[in-house]
Formats: structure tokens, C-alpha cells, sequence
């Protein structure tokens, strides 16, 4: 299948990276650990899944992580101040964050913009609209969220996965079977491939641009919400910079930072492994927690330049294929 | 299907078409009528609007005016998808398909086969496999496109638009890069179409293709509507003369330096050269001011024996040796070093630089063989640009015009004169007259006689036997990624060329030799 030897070198990474934590922390080999681990990255898992689908069609969400930070923003607001019930103000920012994604999607293919830079400005729009809405960090009290927090499934071992984190899993798996069962997730493809041709063969380039952010955007949202459920309030300088371990864990799953080729599970794994780096470090107790960053960087290195070596192998012309049956 | 089959009602009727690219007037109110059941051929020069014509009636270009009807009611489509919906279905003349996709998805994209949303993959497999087999291709069909040469994406792209199953199916320089097997398959399947009351529109700069398979013909010249006729009615020189709009120079004659070439000195040789699964070894000399033309079906092994003895695959085995000297061929560099050139036949993704200039695009081998610390001045640039863009004919005659807005036509042209333009020893060209047209062919052949004439040694592969014909002093035969077989002199005719092809029991004795 598509994009299957990234992925299996980033399956092999992390099995391999886990052996050896485990052998020097025994205690990492447990359902508990790997529950929290779950957990802690519940939010990044979300994000990356949507930005999966970005990347691969050739293009980049900087604007994730303020959405984010404004989701816990408005979330908090409106359930503690503007006394809206949770499941109301969860469906508004929904709402909100989609059509801000549809928005910067439209303007990409109407300007015919980089994503890069529309994306870069929806960054600091939505930013500089949280600190508009509060500067200070808004605790939240409602009942709901001590329920969702104390929910969670028992593990054999004594391990716990909790309601982000299961939500997080089923948007992992739902992210999947869309990129790699639907024509949505098949027309994801072309688009990375070449938009002019993926144009001329008949795909609504257009209307999927808007589609592709859109879901980027709700799911950041989603993400947002699981954020403020983990932390318990809304800052506007919460997820500063996520944006950036998001697409480290996109990259380092395998997906082609230039578009057309990728997978949901590699970015899965991609979050994993950023989230055994941290978990080593914190086991260790004397690293300075910069270390998952420096580790995050060097596996982004080796990542890159892994890809640009298959890229490079691909483009050869491939001898054995080249013959047809008379 | 709504075929009532009225021959005297156009199935599609395009009245009036202008279309201006800023000051380029690419189309001028242009008429194009096309019946149900009919092959109709879209002729003229490169640069003459055929591609922009298409773009405009499948709304790819906006147009400045004229209408667009098809079955009688007006449309303005403005993608390719909305020309498709209203019945058009298109094969543009630079289209790639989707290297990153399966074969599978590429002929199947926005309509594979569903169910609960989800797309069948195995009953889209068993499709894209059924389909191809029409096409005489047995290939595997999950694997992605781009794994594959040129003429089976070309084929793919073609099996996708038959398959669309519109009432109107048009191709613009199909045959390009097919071999004749494939042609003959494809010819087949139009007239199978046309039968079925489905238009075809048919772009083509082989003039023996146009008229084995068209029923009528219109031409168009620097934009404007220049006559439509029956084919059977026009002679092939009335046609050209349309084309052109002046009679063309007689270029057909055997070369004049048969046997003189024994004489000539070897420029490069390459003895038991090969790469294991690419090309078995063989043993080729290239002399000055030679011709050696190599021949061979698809896949026979013409264009890997270009890249060996350019170095643009590294050979496992055997010796190249430069004017008699045992040299190093493992990069383009090193052949580039060595006074080699090479013009490949996949222009897009190997040679053209869109968004550069003319100019840009032509100084770039030169400046590239010259290091990056002695520059070209602006002067000697211009001075090289407009040299080439007269000598080939490069029109529009504006070096500072990106080269992704010239014709397919002119974009060859710019590429062969980038290598000419380095003064090489040895210019390798993959099919250097593909999607070129009947004036601009006979210069370039033209052209090859006169480098050779000044020393220049040649090696062209070409998929015309006739051309290679012309003017090679030297032909040599693959098959099955090996040489089989070299003729020289008297024994270069198209019959020569077509047995040692076909020539089964011989190429299996010569392959149990190596
Ligand atoms: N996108 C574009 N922008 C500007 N000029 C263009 C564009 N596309 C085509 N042209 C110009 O329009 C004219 C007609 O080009 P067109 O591609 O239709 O030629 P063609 O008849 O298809 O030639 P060929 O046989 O070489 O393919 C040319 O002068 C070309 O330079
Ligand atoms: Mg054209």
C-alpha cells in the first residue's frame, strides 16, 4: 500500500525506542504508563490526524495551535461567565473553528495563495482574538468536566484510558478509514500528487481545499475542547507552538512533507514517539524536558532525509515496470 | 444516451472563439463543427491554438468570445469537471495523470466504484485491469503510476477518458509518445467509439495518422480558422500548404555520406557497457559527424542506453572511452564534463524549467558546464537566446517569455537548444521530433544533417523508422533491453529495421550468446 515503508521504519523506531526505555526504566512497560502517555497526547493525536490530511494535499496549517488556545478560551468564557450549558458552547466553537478553516481554505484557492501565508495569518488572527476575549487564565469549575475527567476504562495492569484519550483513538481510526477508504480521502491524494492535473482529471479543487482546512479546523477545535478538559480552564497562551510538534509528528509518520503521500497511522505513531521521548525524560528526572525537543528535532533530521532518499529511488526509472504485454 | 444520430445536427458546435493571452492572440474567431459518429483531426503548426482551443471549450480558459454547444444547446463550462458533466471528455496534451496514485486510482478517480461510502478497491482493481486489457496492457494495477514509462501513462490517461464514456472524447497529441502497436490499439478502439455515435476531436503532428484515421480535418493557423475539409479531399501537400501557409522545402533524400564514414574518427566508444536488469552489455561507437540511430518497440531499451552513455544511470559494467581515452561516466556531470548532451524524452519532468524564461532556459546547460563562478554576462545571453530562437523557429520570438507559456511544440524546441547551445561532442536526443510539427520536423532534421556535418557525433532514438531512415549513417536495434542487431549503409531501410524487430528466434540466439 501507499506510503508503507515510511511507516514501517516509524513502527520499527518506536518499537525498538520503547525496548530500550524499557529496559533501563522496567516500569515504562506498563499499562499505566502507556495510559498516560495516551492521555498527555490526546490532543496532539487530534490535531495531527487533521493535519495529515493538510500535508498530504500539499499544503500546511500553522493556525492549529491558536485555535486551540482560543477554543480553551471561548470554552472556558462561555460556560463560567456567559453562563452557556457545555454542550452549546462545545457545538458553537465547533461551528466556529470549521468555518474558520472553510474560510482560509477559500481564500487559498480563490487568491490562489500559499498556504503557508493564509495559514500564518489565521495563526495570529486567532491568537490575537483569545487575548482579546481574556489575558488571564480562566479556571473551570462545571460539573461536567470533573465527570469526563474521572471517567475512564480500566486497563489490565491497572492502566486507565481515559475519555480524551478514547476520543482521541476514535478520531485517529475514523481519520483513517476516511483517507484511505473514501474518494474524499483518494482525491486528498491527487491533490498532493499535482493540483492543475488532479484539476484536469475532474476533482473540485476548490471545494476540497475548503473541505481539507475545515477539517482541520474542527478538528483543532475538538482538540481544543479535549485541551480544556485536560487542563481544566482556558488561557490564551495555551498550545503555543503545537503547530510545529504537530507537523514534526506528521513528518516523522512517514508523510511527504511536499504532499501525496502519507498515512493517519504513521502520524499516530509520530505522536507516540514524541510522546516516549517525553515520557523517558520524565522518568529520567534529571533531563531538562528541552531534551524531547532537541530528540524531536534530530528524528525530524533523520525523517527528512530518509524521505528524500526513497523520493530519490522512486524517480529512477523503473526498469522492471517498464515493459507492457504485446 | 440521447443519439438520434441526425447527421445534419453538429454534436458539438464551437462558433466565433477568441481568446487573447495579454497580447498574444492565441485564438481569433475560430468555427470548429463537429459531427456524432465522426474522427475529426485538429491541425496546424505549433503554436497554433489546437491546445487552446480545447482549454477553452472544457472551461479550463475563460474565453473572450464565442459560443460552445453541444447537441444543439449552449454550455460554458468552467472546469474540466463542468465539461465533463456536459459531455466532454479530454485527454490535454500535458497531462501526467497522478504519479503518486495507483494505476488503479488514477483511472478511477472521483468515480471509483462505492459502497456505503467506502470505495471498493478490489471491484475497482478488477475495472482498471478489464480496461487496460482493452489496451493490450497487463500490468499491475495497484502499483503507482509513476512507476511506469511514459507510453503506459500516456495509454492510462487515454483508457480513462474512453472509459468517461461521453458523447464527445478529445485527444490531443494521443500518439506521441506510442509506439505503433499502441497506435494501431488506440485506432481500433476510436473507430469501436466513433461507431457508437461518440465525436472525436484528434490533435496530431503525424500527417500518415491523420489520414489512416480521420474523416475530416480543420486547420488552424496563427490563431485563425484557415479551412475544414474532408480528408479524402485533400491532398497531403494542399494540406501542408494550409498548415504553413507556404509550400514546404523537399527534405527527403538518403544521405549524401554513406560509406565515408569509416574514414571518420571515433568520438566515444563504449565497450561492454550495461547495468545488470537495465541493459545487457553492449559494444557502440559513435564517430564524428555520425548519425546513430537506435530502434526499438517501448521498453526495448532505447532510452536506458541514452542515460548509460550519457551517465545518467551508472553502468555496472564495461569501459567508455572519450576520443580514445578511458574515461569516468557515473553522473550527468561527468557527461557533461566530457562534452555529452542529452535531450530527454520527458521534457516536463526532466528538462523544461517552466517558470524560467526562453532565454534562462537555454543558457542553463552552457552556464552549468561553465561553473557558476564565470557568468554569462546579460549580453552574451541574449546574443545566444536569439541566435536559437531564429535558427529553431521558437515561436512566439520572445526569449523573455516563461517557457511554460510556449506550445508543446516550442517547449522541444527550447530544450534541444539548450544542448545545442553547449557546443557538445555527442548529443543524445530521445525522440527529438515527438509533438513537432511537418515545417518545424523537416528543419530539425535539417538541423541534425548540418551539426553532423560540422563534427557534431549523434545519437536519436526515435519511435519513426522512416525518420530515423533519413539520416542516420547507423541503426541500431533493440529488443528485450539488449542490442540485437546493427545495420549500416544499404541495409538502413524501414523492412531491415522492422524484421531485425520482429525477428524472434534471431534475438533469443544472440541472447543466449550474452
Ligand atoms: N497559459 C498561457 N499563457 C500565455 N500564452 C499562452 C498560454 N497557453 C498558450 N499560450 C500561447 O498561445 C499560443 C497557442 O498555443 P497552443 O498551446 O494552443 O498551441 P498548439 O497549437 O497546441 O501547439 P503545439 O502543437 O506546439 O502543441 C502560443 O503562442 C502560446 O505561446
Ligand atoms: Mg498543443
Amino acid at each position: 500500500m501507499r506510503g508503507l515503508p515510511p511507516v514501517l521504519i516509524t513502527a520499527i523506531v518506536l518499537v525498538t525506542g520503547f525496548a530500550a526505555c524499557a529496559m533501563q526504566f522496567p516500569n515504562i512497560a506498563s499499562t499505566r504508563v502507556v495510559g498516560n502517555l495516551l492521555t498527555d497526547n490526546a490532543f496532539l493525536g487530534i490535531v495531527a490526524t487533521g493535519m495529515t490530511f493538510v500535508i498530504i494535499s500539499g499544503g500546511i496549517d500553522l493556525s492549529v495551535g491558536s485555535v486551540i488556545g482560543f477554543t480553551t478560551v471561548f470554552v472556558a468564557l462561555a460556560i463560567e461567565r456567559w453562563g452557556v450549558p457545555p454542550p452549546v458552547a462545545f457545538v458553537a466553537i465547533l461551528v466556529l473553528s470549521a468555518a474558520f478553516g472553510a474560510a482560509m481554505g477559500a481564500v487559498i484557492h480563490i487568491f490562489d495563495l500559499p498556504p503557508f501565508i493564509v495559514t500564518l495569518a489565521g495563526m495570529f488572527l486567532a491568537r490575537g482574538a483569545s487575548f482579546l476575549l481574556s489575558t488571564e487564565s480562566v479556571p473551570i469549575t462545571a460539573p461536567v468536566y470533573s465527570t469526563v475527567s474521572d471517567f475512564a476504562l480500566r486497563m489490565p495492569g491497572g492502566g486507565r484510558l481515559t475519555a480524551i484519550a478514547i476520543i482521541m483513538l476514535v478520531i485517529v481510526i475514523g481519520g483513517a478509514l476516511l483517507l484511505h477508504l473514501t474518494r474524499f480521502g483518494a482525491n486528498v491524494y491527487a491533490l498532493g500528487g499535482s493540483r492543475a492535473t488532479a484539476s484536469l482529471m475532474g476533482v473540485a479543487v476548490g471545494k476540497m481545499t475548503v473541505k481539507i482546512y475545515m477539517l482541520s479546523s474542527l478538528l483543532a477545535g475538538i482538540a481544543g475542547i479535549v485541551f480544556s478538559f485536560y487542563t481544566s480552564a482556558g488561557y490564551s497562551l495555551s498550545a503555543v507552538g503545537v503547530e510545529l510538534d504537530t507537523i514534526a509528528a506528521v513528518v516523522i509518520g512517514g508523510t511527504l512533507l511536499t504532499g501525496g503521500q502519507g498515512s493517519v497511522i504513521g502520524t499516530f505513531l509520530g505522536v507516540l514517539i514524541q510522546g516516549m521521548i517525553q515520557t523517558y525524560i520524565n522518568f529520567d528526572g534529571t533531563l531538562s524536558s528541552w531534551w524531547t525537543k532537541i530528540a524531536t528535532g534530530v528524528l525530524l533530521f533523520a525523517f527528512i532525509a530518509l524521505q528524500q532518499a526513497l523520493v530519490a529511488l522512486a524517480r529512477r526509472p523503473a526498469a522492471k515496470r517498464a515493459g507492457a504485454a504485446p | 444516451m440521447q443519439n438520434s444520430l441526425d447527421p445534419a445536427m453538429p454534436l458539438l458546435e464551437v462558433r466565433g472563439i477568441s481568446k487573447s493571452f495579454g497580447a498574444v492572440h492565441a485564438l481569433q474567431e475560430v468555427d470548429f463543427t463537429l459531427r456524432a459518429g465522426e474522427i475529426h483531426a485538429l491541425l496546424g503548426e505549433n503554436g497554433a491554438g489546437k491546445s487552446t482551443l480545447i482549454k477553452v471549450v472544457t472551461g479550463v480558459f475563460p474565453r473572450d468570445a464565442g459560443i460552445v454547444r453541444i447537441g444543439g444547446e449552449d454550455i460554458a463550462p468552467r472546469s474540466a469537471k463542468a465539461a465533463l458533466a456536459a459531455g466532454i471528455a479530454t485527454v490535454y496534451q500535458e497531462v501526467n495523470l497522478l504519479p503518486n496514485l495507483s494505476v488503479a486510482q488514477n483511472l478511477f478517480l472521483d468515480r471509483q466504484p462505492m459502497r456505503f461510502g467506502i470505495v471498493r478497491e478490489g471491484e475497482m482493481r478488477r475495472r482498471a485491469k478489464a480496461l487496460l486489457a482493452d489496451f493490450g496492457l497487463d500490468i499491475d494495477v495497484a502499483a503507482p503510476l509513476g512507476s511506469y514509462s511514459v507510453a503506459i501513462q500516456h495509454v492510462t490517461a487515454i483508457a480513462r477518458a474512453v472509459d468517461l464514456s461521453a458523447r464527445v472524447l478529445i485527444l490531443d497529441e494521443p500518439t506521441a509518445s506510442l509506439d505503433r502497436h499502441e497506435v494501431e490499439i488506440l485506432f481500433r478502439i476510436m473507430r469501436q467509439l466513433a461507431k457508437r455515435g461518440i465525436g472525436i476531436v484528434f490533435v496530431s503532428h503525424f500527417l500518415d495518422q491523420v489520414y489512416e484515421i480521420s474523416d475530416r480535418i480543420t486547420v488552424l493557423r496563427n490563431g485563425r480558422l484557415v479551412g475544414e475539409r474532408e480528408t479524402a479531399s485533400l491532398p497531403r501537400l494542399e494540406l501542408i500548404r494550409l498548415m504553413l501557409g507556404r509550400e514546404l522545402a523537399e527534405t527527403t533524400s538518403a544521405r549524401a555520406s554513406a560509406g565515408e564514414h569509416k574514414a571518420r574518427e571515433v568520438c566515444a566508444s563504449f565497450e561492454n557497457f550495461g547495468k545488470a536488469g537495465y541493459v545487457a552489455p553492449f559494444n557502440l561507437e559513435l564517430r564524428h559527424g555520425e548519425v546513430v540511430g537506435l530502434a526499438g518497440l517501448l521498453g526495448s531499451g532505447r532510452t536506458e542506453t541514452a542515460r548509460l552513455v550519457f551517465g545518467a544511470e551508472r553502468a555496472d559494467r564495461g569501459q567508455a572511452r572519450v576520443e580514445g581515452t578511458p574515461v569516468r561516466l557515473q553522473s550527468p556531470r561527468d557527461g557533461v564534463r566530457h562534452g555529452f548532451g542529452y535531450c530527454p524524452e520527458e521534457r516536463k519532468t526532466e528538462g523544461i524549467v517552466a517558470e524560467l524564461t526562453v532565454r534562462e532556459n537555454i543558457v542553463l546547460a552552457l552556464q552549468a558546464k561553465r561553473g557558476l563562478h564565470r557568468p554569462l554576462s546579460r549580453r552574451e545571453q541574449d546574443e545566444i537566446a536569439r541566435r536559437y530562437v531564429k535558427m529553431l523557429d521558437i515561436r512566439p520570438a520572445d526569449p523573455e517569455r516563461p517557457v511554460g507559456l510556449l506550445s508543446g511544440g516550442n517547449q522541444q524546441k527550447v530544450l534541444l537548444a539548450r544542448w545545442l547551445a553547449t557546443s557538445p561532442r555527442l548529443l543524445v536526443l530521445d525522440e527529438p521530433t515527438r509533438g513537432i510539427d511537418v515545417g518545424a520536423h523537416a528543419e530539425i532534421i535539417r538541423l541534425i544533417r548540418e551539426l553532423c556535418d560540422d563534427g557534431l557525433s549523434l545519437l536519436v532514438i526515435s519511435s519513426e523508422l522512416d525518420e530515423i531512415v533519413t539520416y542516420s549513417d547507423r541503426v541500431v536495434v533493440l529488443r528485450d533491453r539488449a542490442h540485437i542487431e546493427e545495420l549500416a549503409g544499404e541495409a538502413i531501410d524501414v523492412g531491415n529495421i522492422l524484421a531485425a524487430i520482429a525477428a524472434d528466434s534471431v534475438a533469443v540466439a544472440l541472447e543466449a550468446h550474452t
